[in-house]
This record gives C-alpha cells, structure tokens and sequence, in this order.
C-alpha cells in the first residue's frame, strides 16, 4: 500500500497561504473593530462572524456564483489575467481566506480590546509615532491573541470541507486537500487509506491545541503582574 | 510671566468642560479639584490624548493646538506621568527607560540617564522584570521614563493616588527633588490638599470642568471662600528661611520676616529657604501672649476673616506681620466669646509645623 502525500502537502500550502494572508489581512479590521464607535461597527462585526454560522455549502455557493466567469469577482480576475478562480488553488485559498476570517479577526479583536488604550497612548506621550507604537506596544503585548488567531486559522483551515468540495472540487494536486481525500477513500471503500489520514488529522489537531494552551498559558503566566 | 496658556471647550457625553487659565512657565502648578471635576480631561487635551473642539494651548510661546492646528502627542515634547505607572510589561526597567529616551534626537537629549536613575534611586532595578516591581519602585520608573525625554512640560495625573501610604511617603521626596534639579514646569492633578501644599507653587482649582480660582497655592489653600479650606485637613503654607539650629533642644528655627516658629531639627544648612505646612486644626487664638505655656511657637496675628464650617466650629483666617496667612480652627463658642471681628489682634499658638522642603 503506497501513501499518498499530495493531499497532506496541498493542505499545509493552503493552510499556510491563508493564514498568512489572513494575519494581514484580519490586523486592520479587528483593530478598527476593537477601536471604533461607529454605528455600523456592530453590522460589521455580524458580517465577519457569519461563516461561523452559515453552512459552508451557503458559503460556497455564493463564492462560486462570485468567483464564475461572468460573476463580479470573475470578471475582475479575468481583466487581471488571472483566469477564472473556480477549481483551482488560487480560488481555494480566496474561499479559505473567507471562511476562516472570523477565526482571525476575533481572538485579535478580543486580545486588542483587552489590551485597552492605555499602551498606545503611553507610547505616545513617549514620542512614538502610530505606527511606530503598534509595532512596538501593540503587537508584543497582543502576541498571544496573534498565536490564537494563527492557530485557529491554520486548524480551521486544514479541516474545511464543505467550502472546498463546492469550489474547488476533487482535482489531485489543484484542490484535493486532505478532507476531500478522506471522504474519496470512505466512497470507495478503501478503509486502510481513510483510517491512515484520518487518524493523523486527529493527532495533528489534538497537537496544535495542546500546544497553543501551553504556549498562551505560559505567556499570560510571565506576564502578570 | 504666564506662559502656560491653556482655553480648553470640550464636551464628553453628558461633562461639558470649559476650562480656561495661565500659569507661570515654571514650578509646579497643581490642577486641584475632586473627583469628576474634569482635572485629568483637562490633563489629557494639554497632552493632546483627547482632542478638544476648541482650544487654545500654548506653552512658554509654543502653540500646540489653536483654531487651525492640533499638534498630535507624539509631536508634543511632554513628559505624562500617568495615575498607574503602565510601564510595559513586555519591556525590562532598562528598555522601558530607553523606549522615549531613543525616540528623542540625540541633540535634544538635555537629561542624562544616569542623573535620572540616581535621582529617584532606581539604579538597582535597571534588569529587573517590570511585573516583578513594586508600586513605589513602578511610579519611579514611570517618572524617570517620562523625564528621560527631556520634556518642556511635565504632565502628572496623580501619581501617587495609587499606592499606599508608606508608599507614598517614599515617593514625596523624589517628587520634591525632581523639581528643585530640574526645573520642568509641570501640570500636577491632585485631589489631596496635602500633596499640593508640599509639591504646588501655583495652583488652579477645577470644579465642574470649570476652573473657580487660580494663583499661588499658598494664597489658595487658605481663601475661606474655596472648598480647601473646609477639608478636615485644611492647612497653611508659610514661606521662610532657616535660620538657626539649636543644638541642645534639638530644634531648627525657621525665620518668616520677624517671626520665627521651630520644628524638630533637620540637617539643613542655615540661610536655605523652606516651606512649612500648619494644619488649621493645630492653631488656637489667644487675646495676650502668654509666657505660661507649653507651646513654643507664637505668632501675633490680624484677624482677615471667618466662617463658620460647622454648627460648632469656625475657620478664622489670619494674616502674619509679613502678609502671609493662617489658617486656624476654633469653636464657635470660642469665637464669640473672645468677640473676634476682622481686623483683630490676637496671638496664634501653634502646637505643630511640619517642614516640607
């Protein structure tokens, strides 16, 4: 029995990708958010938290309407060059990006909230420019809440299905992550397959969050005062 | 001489602040009011942390926010010393100190590190943990780092409200010290009398996000028509000289322009200026001097005015020979028994003088 490892390396890539882009892209908003006394601030937040609730064939559905040829997105990429994203990589890591957005932007929003105003504004009065003083004060003192939100992204991620099978389908290499292989070996019965996989997702999680606790415990630990 | 410029017109949700008043570009001048009465918004639009509608701030020539331009903080050459020291957590004592001092262009550095450090006895913690010090040892750190900016207005939001009594104790005197060594004018809020009769030399009292009053802080503690003057504690401030040590009674005499009152004996040189502090409560009037009591200090005294506190007690304030004045707490029945009226000449017995500097 040969193992197959191309679902194992596409699903890190595709982990990986999102949480990265994710971390930049889920700072600002969850910033704003933590920040701001805007009246559509709460409308805001619902929009962020919806791929928690939504069924993730919802989620994809629309993403594929989005994301066809003659959909909004679609035509966008398309005058970029980029092709249509539908049944590839690229529309997987824009779906991804979607659905694991409020796994991001809440531990972050939590961990600036926390955080509250007073660092910034002693950097501040300490002549240290916006900037200058989130990179210094913010994102040391908010680093647990970055471990939350890139582990939970990363976890989140390895474990989609529903979004994956809607937009990105079951091409080895292209959009065959781990889950849809599972599922593939379940269908044709190939039990020893699915049991190989399956068992490692179930370590690989359980290891993930054991160390994000450990590692956040020690951090809340060190900095009590 | 007032350089301290400050018209502030703000509202924060229901607190409608409009504060105006100067201050002399140099010492301490104590923003003093209760809590609510809008010292620290007051504190935080000088600072440029809040951003008043409308303002004027303007210090020692330099304008930081009038009708067109609004200096944002990092701008503004401050030192802010905040109510919790909030130095960070993820930072050593030594990196804490270095984060405003690296910020300053090397050619604006005015203070050096190590004065700081040995002024408020900090060198000792300089590797040590942030969260690992003390309330006292973290307002330290806090006031070093705030200075190692070398800033041209020091901002104090009371500093010393969140520790305890000994604490405190330690503290005052690095506080004194930072002012006779470095001469920053500085912002001081406080709600307690006793900080501002040690630390202020001009005062302005905030009430209701107004300012009622404002001039020297000796004058003000003891104007009977403000409410510092009805705190149990209510106090003079007397300004004098040292004039002698008495070595065998273990007393040093602080002369006032003619008269002289002794405290217990400080090591200080003769000819040093000092301040002293009499609680109203610590001064009974009499109509003749008398020689046939324990007290040592007398003082004769004119009678400005009163004003009942109490059912049973009057406030009486007094002025020295040389002008300055006296706060004393009697009974209503003493009062009116010893007929006082203004213009009176009595003696004051003064059971106890505290010296501050």
């Amino acid at each position: 029995m040969t193992f197959d490892w191309q679902p194992v390396w596409l699903t890190l890539k595709l982990a990986s990708t999102t949480t990265l882009l994710l971390l930049i892209i889920g700072t600002p908003i969850a910033w704003w958010l933590a920040r701001t006394h805007a009246w559509y601030k709460q409308a805001l937040s619902a929009v962020v938290a919806l791929p928690l609730v939504l069924p993730p064939t919802v989620l994809g559905f629309y993403l594929l309407i989005m994301l066809a040829p003659d959909g909004p997105v679609g035509q966008l990429t398309q005058a970029l060059g980029m092709g249509t994203l539908p049944f590839t990589f690229g529309g997987l890591v824009f779906a991804s990006v979607l659905y694991s957005l409020p796994f991001v932007v809440q531990p972050l929003q939590n961990a600036f909230e926390a955080l509250g105003p007073r660092p910034a504004e002693v950097a501040a009065t300490l002549r240290a420019s916006p900037w200058d003083r989130f990179m210094t004060v913010v994102i040391p003192l908010a680093r647990p809440g970055f471990l939350t939100a890139a582990v939970l992204c990363f976890a989140h991620t390895v474990g989609e299905f529903g979004v994956v099978l809607m937009i990105g389908g079951n091409i080895p290499g292209e959009t065959r992550v781990l889950s849809v292989a599972i599922y593939d070996y379940v269908e044709t019965l190939d039990y020893g397959q699915a049991h190989l996989l399956a068992a490692g997702m179930l370590a690989f999680s359980f290891l993930v969050l054991m160390t994000l606790y450990l590692v956040n415990g020690r951090i809340s630990r060190s900095h009590q005062p | 001489m007032s350089s301290i410029e400050i018209r502030l017109k703000h509202r924060f949700g229901d607190f409608e602040m409009d504060v105006a008043f100067d201050a002399p570009g140099q010492g301490v001048t104590a923003l003093f009011g209760r809590s609510g009465s809008g010292k620290t918004s007051v504190l935080r639009a000088v600072a440029g942390l809040e951003r008043a509608r409308q303002g004027l701030v303007r210090i020692n020539g330099e304008v930081w926010q009038d009708g067109e331009r609004f200096l944002p903080v990092h701008r503004r050459p401050i030192g802010y010393v905040f109510q919790e020291a909030s130095l960070f957590p993820h930072l050593s004592v030594r990196k804490n100190l270095e984060y405003g001092l690296h910020r300053v262009a090397e050619g604006q550095r005015q203070i050096p590190f190590q004065d700081v450090v040995e002024l408020l006895g900090i060198s000792s913690l300089l590797t040590r943990a942030t969260p690992r010090l003390s309330g006292g040892e973290r307002q330290r750190v806090a006031i070093a780092r705030a200075l190692l900016t070398s800033p041209r207005l020091l901002l104090m939001d009371e500093p010393l409200s969140a520790l305890d009594h000994a604490a405190k104790q330690t503290i005052m005197p690095y506080l004194e010290r930072l002012h006779d060594e470095f001469a920053i004018p500085s912002l001081y809020v406080s709600h307690d009398p006793n900080e501002v009769a040690r630390l202020a030399d001009h005062m302005v009292v905030l009430d209701a996000g107004r300012a009622t009053a404002q001039g020297e802080a000796a004058q003000l503690l003891t104007r009977l028509d403000l409410p510092l003057s009805t705190y149990d504690d209510a106090s003079a401030l007397l300004e004098g000289f040292v004039s002698s040590h008495d070595h065998s009674y273990h007393l040093t005499w602080i002369s006032l322009q003619g008269n002289r009152v002794a405290v217990p004996r400080e090591d200080l040189p003769v000819g040093r200026h000092a301040r002293v502090q009499i609680q109203a409560r610590d001064v009974s009037l009499s109509i003749r001097a008398h020689a046939d009591t324990s007290i040592l200090n007398i003082l004769p005294v004119r009678v400005i005015d009163t004003r009942d506190i109490s059912l049973t007690q009057v406030l009486v304030r007094l002025a020295l020979e040389d002008g300055q004045t006296l706060l004393s707490r009697i009974t209503r029945r003493s009062a009116i028994g010893m007929g006082i009226h203004e213009g009176m000449q009595l003696y004051a017995q003064v059971k106890s003088v505290a010296l501050l500097s």
